[in-house]
């Protein structure tokens, strides 16, 4: 016992020799490895939830489905105008309600089976006679499921072996929008009864990468598709995704040359990365908007007057300049510059107090009032801190006698009273989904939207109309006309203050050619590189 | 001994049901709908109706319990909501990740700590000691994510030495067998991705480690203090023993007992307690893993999660107790 006590010690002794050997020995050898013949290595924050994109709504299992699937149509590389994807041309009967496609001949899914018209009908077939619990997005998008009364879809028809007809209940406008995102992509119908519940970790698609391996809450990998159907595509040999939670860790990761490219940089590290010669900064286009709702049906926020003098008094530019670090542009309307129908001769509110103290007078508030001022209890890339935001909001009402109280929730309580108009006044923001104006303004501000989505419970005939006839008009140059005009009544009125659209920022090794970061929030990497 | 370890183990069992249902109040007492974070913000009130019911959520907490439980005792840990998997299939994994992790910490901590708390002893009041105390304070005290993005910075980035994150070199990716990437990669015959492996552990490993080190160092100090001032230790030195045996071999044993409790305790916090250096290293640990369920109030893996913590957790403490008898065998149960 004694002597064996002693050998213990001495082991643990050359142990920790061992590891500080271990520890000189890599002196260099960590430092530049080889690139692995084009494997790019993306860092982010936080790991997929799920592989099989119609099941999920999260932006980290879209960035992997991104490269593994594809949808009928596409989005332009900078915006949301839609293109030719899976299917290379369609057809759109006068009133609106019938959608012929023409798919690509001759593509194969991943597993060697072929796409077709009949796949694609499968694939629809499945998502419509789900549910909210399977298929969150569907609902939200096409109004409902197979038997619900507001399902916009009344049947999808193979007419032959590349010709998909849809024929919708009543026209949908964004239904071209609707069908390029991500989580209505494409999957082999095979692959989804081979795998059954497991299929979300074992998604087949269409696209340039298949995918490879998963090793949650660390990894998920992609390899190149050698059978792709577009030539000379993709570039990459394979895109390895890799969790790293902390900011600033994962830019140390990338300016160790440990992952090439990462999303979710702070804006108070755009000058650092900027001065390195081996790094470039990539700007996403922003489709989000933050906002500062008032509840409409709440004194004293029922009075316009009350509502415009508000919107005198928020800086912009600081809350810019403090809070996003430059990285956004102050918002006039609802609608970021990457959506089609953005109103640009809307005029913002100036930051003006004795406007603001004039305004409050007619409202009958000459002395300002007490108000609860909710702020969000989570960062989003349109608000990384509510916090902050709210006390420089209050500082400003401050200077007009309003005294604002800051009140916050946890986040799912936070939207719940929200949704249930319990709050006065509060800070919350949108990011888009399918690119469409629609999804702005009749999501966040029509009066059907009420006890839903259009937490300022804002009531208007005349926008109603307007978004209304928005939603069944084909004719794009006249929607947008529409949305102008829409916009222009709700500047007037005031439910909210848009606040800012943000773009978030991401950054890379300056190896990377051909990544452009797309609004939606996720983008395929087919055709980036990677030169050494 | 072995009546006595099944007396342990017995008692077990009342420990881990009481701390089971603790859990399942207390992630029910906070606020916060399940479905409401899993659809998110674009979702219906009707989605989020129908995805409560599916997930049982709206039967009453009783019945909700009981089930859960009816499950354990099938070994069945449930279903994640978020990932709709078995947390049985998930959990391993992620707790391989956090044990590798937290034995080289404790390894490290327990090489460093002991030693450093002896040789304080040893010459108590030399600048030595004084020194080893400043530093086992500041230890205590430091901020982990700071120390874990100082050793990035300057370790990794400025001196090129060690990788900043992960497991394994992403570019060179370990096939997991075990998930327990050493013994992974020896079994695989790979050494150069075993060396790699190592590499990756020492950063977050002293990260992890530091607070436990500074603990076992005071701990050792304090305790071999208190052995040296004994009868026999005095004995052994008239006797005419070096130095070096006396405080080793005679003063070392008898201190130890403390020691070993302390660094049983610390193992076991280790184990839940990582989810700073997890994040700052990118380490997919159970700490995480629960972490992430929290904030999406993943009630199963939540429960699950504490439940397997807990277990390894009060079964480090029992091997502790029965390595007192073999420590020191005037100890017998």
């Amino acid at each position: 016992m004694k002597k064996s006590s002693l050998t213990v010690l001495v082991l643990l002794l050359v142990l920790s020799l061992g590891l500080a050997g271990c520890k000189s020995n890599s002196e260099g050898a960590s430092g530049d490895k080889d690139k692995g013949g084009g494997v790019m290595i993306y860092g982010r924050g936080g790991d997929a939830v799920g592989l099989d994109p119609a099941h999920e709504t999260d932006g980290e299992s879209f960035i992997v489905t991104e490269q593994v699937f594809e949808t009928l149509t596409g989005y332009k590389k900078e915006n949301t105008d839609v293109i030719p994807e899976l299917a290379k041309s369609w057809k759109i009967a006068d009133d609106g309600k019938k959608y012929t496609f023409t798919l690509e001949k001759g593509i194969k899914f991943q597993d060697g089976t072929d796409f077709n018209a009949d796949a694609v009908v499968k694939n629809f077939e499945r998502w419509m006679n789900g549910d909210a619990a399977k298929f969150p997005y569907y609902a939200s998008m096409f109004g409902g499921y197979k038997n619900d009364p507001g399902h916009v879809i009344k049947e999808v028809k193979a007419l032959d072996e590349t010709t998909v007809e849809f024929t919708l209940k009543r026209p949908q406008a964004p239904f071209l929008k609707n069908l390029a995102m991500s989580p209505f992509a494409i999957s082999s119908p095979a692959a989804i009864d081979k795998y059954g519940d497991k299929y979300g970790e074992h998604p087949v698609g269409t696209g340039p990468f298949k995918f490879k391996e998963w090793k949650r809450g660390d990894t998920v990998s992609v390899v190149k598709n050698d059978k792709y159907w577009k030539k000379g595509l993709p570039k990459l040999d394979g895109v390895t995704f890799k969790v790293i939670k902390d900011n600033s860790a994962r830019l140390n990761a990338l300016t160790k040359g440990e992952v090439d490219l990462i999303d979710g940089v702070n804006p108070s590290d755009i000058d650092k990365i900027k001065s390195d010669k081996n790094l470039q900064i990539f700007e996403r286009p922003s489709m989000n908007v933050a906002y500062f709702g008032f509840n409409t049906e709440k004194a004293p926020f029922n009075k316009k007057e009350v509502r415009q003098a508000i919107s005198h008094l928020v800086n912009k530019d600081d809350l810019i300049k403090n809070f996003y670090n430059g990285t956004a542009e102050p918002a006039a309307t609802p609608l970021p510059s990457s959506i089609a129908g953005q109103n640009k001769d809307v005029k913002d509110y100036a930051y003006d107090e004795a406007k603001a103290k004039e305004l409050l007078k007619k409202a009958g508030y000459p002395n300002g009032f007490k108000m609860d001022l909710w702020a969000m209890p989570v960062s989003r890339p349109y608000m990384p801190n509510g916090q902050k935001i709210a006390e420089a909001i209050q500082a400003n009402l401050e200077k007009v006698g309003i005294k604002a109280n800051i009140v916050t929730f946890e986040w799912g309580t936070y939207l719940e009273k929200l949704r249930k108009g319990e709050s006065p006044a509060f800070l919350i923001g949108w990011t888009g989904d399918n690119g469409d104006a629609d999804n702005f303004l009749y999501t966040l501000l029509d009066k059907e939207t009420i006890d839903s989505n259009n937490y300022s419970r804002y009531k208007s005939e005349p926008v109603h109309k307007l978004l209304i006839e928005a939603q069944s008009t084909a004719d794009e140059a006249k929607r947008e006309e529409l949305y102008k005009k829409a916009q222009e009544i709700i500047h007037e009125d005031a439910p909210w203050v848009p606040l800012v659209h943000a773009k978030p920022q991401l950054a890379g090794v300056n190896t990377i050619k051909g990544f452009y970061p797309h609004p939606k929030g996720s983008q395929s990497f087919v055709d980036v590189s990677m030169s050494k | 001994m072995f009546s006595y370890t099944m007396r342990r183990v017995g008692l077990l069992i009342p420990v881990l049901l009481g701390m089971t249902f603790i859990v399942f109040m207390m992630i029910r007492a906070i606020p916060g709908n399940p479905a409401q974070l899993i659809l998110g913000q674009q979702a219906s009130k009707d989605a989020i109706e129908t995805l409560t019911k599916q997930l049982g959520l709206d039967q009453p907490w009783y019945t909700q319990f009981v089930h859960y439980l009816g499950g354990l005792f099938q070994g069945d840990l449930g279903m994640s909501l978020k990932t709709r998997s078995p947390i049985s299939d998930e959990i391993w994994p992620y707790l391989a990740a956090t044990i590798e992790l937290s034995l080289v910490a404790i390894l490290i901590a327990v090489i460093v700590g002991v030693n450093a708390g002896i040789i304080s002893a040893w010459f108590q009041n030399s600048w030595f000691d004084y020194a080893v105390m400043l530093i086992a304070l500041i230890g205590v005290s430091m901020p982990i994510f700071w120390l874990g993005l100082m050793e990035q910075y300057f370790v990794s980035i400025k001196w090129d030495l060690l990788p900043t994150t992960g497991r394994d070199n992403i570019r060179m990716p370990v096939e997991a067998i075990t998930h327990l990437y050493l013994i992974d990669t020896l079994m695989e015959g790979r050494f150069d991705q075993f060396i790699e492996v190592v590499k990756h552990l020492i950063l977050p490993g002293i990260a992890l480690g530091t607070i436990p080190m500074a603990i076992i160092a005071r701990m050792t100090r304090s305790s071999m203090l208190e052995v040296m001032r004994s009868d026999y230790i005095r004995t052994a030195r008239a006797k005419g023993l070096k130095m070096f045996w006396v405080v080793y071999k005679h003063s070392l044993k008898n201190a130890m007992i403390p020691v070993v409790t302390v660094i049983g305790l610390q193992t076991g916090l280790l184990l839940g307690g990582a989810i700073l250096t997890e994040t700052i290293f990118g380490w997919p640990g159970i700490g995480t893993y629960i972490y992430d369920a929290i904030q999406s109030r993943d009630y199963p893996v939540i429960q699950s999660g504490i439940l397997v913590v807990a277990t390894l957790f009060v079964l480090i403490n029992l091997f502790v107790d029965i390595l007192y008898a073999a420590i020191d065998p005037r100890i017998k149960y």
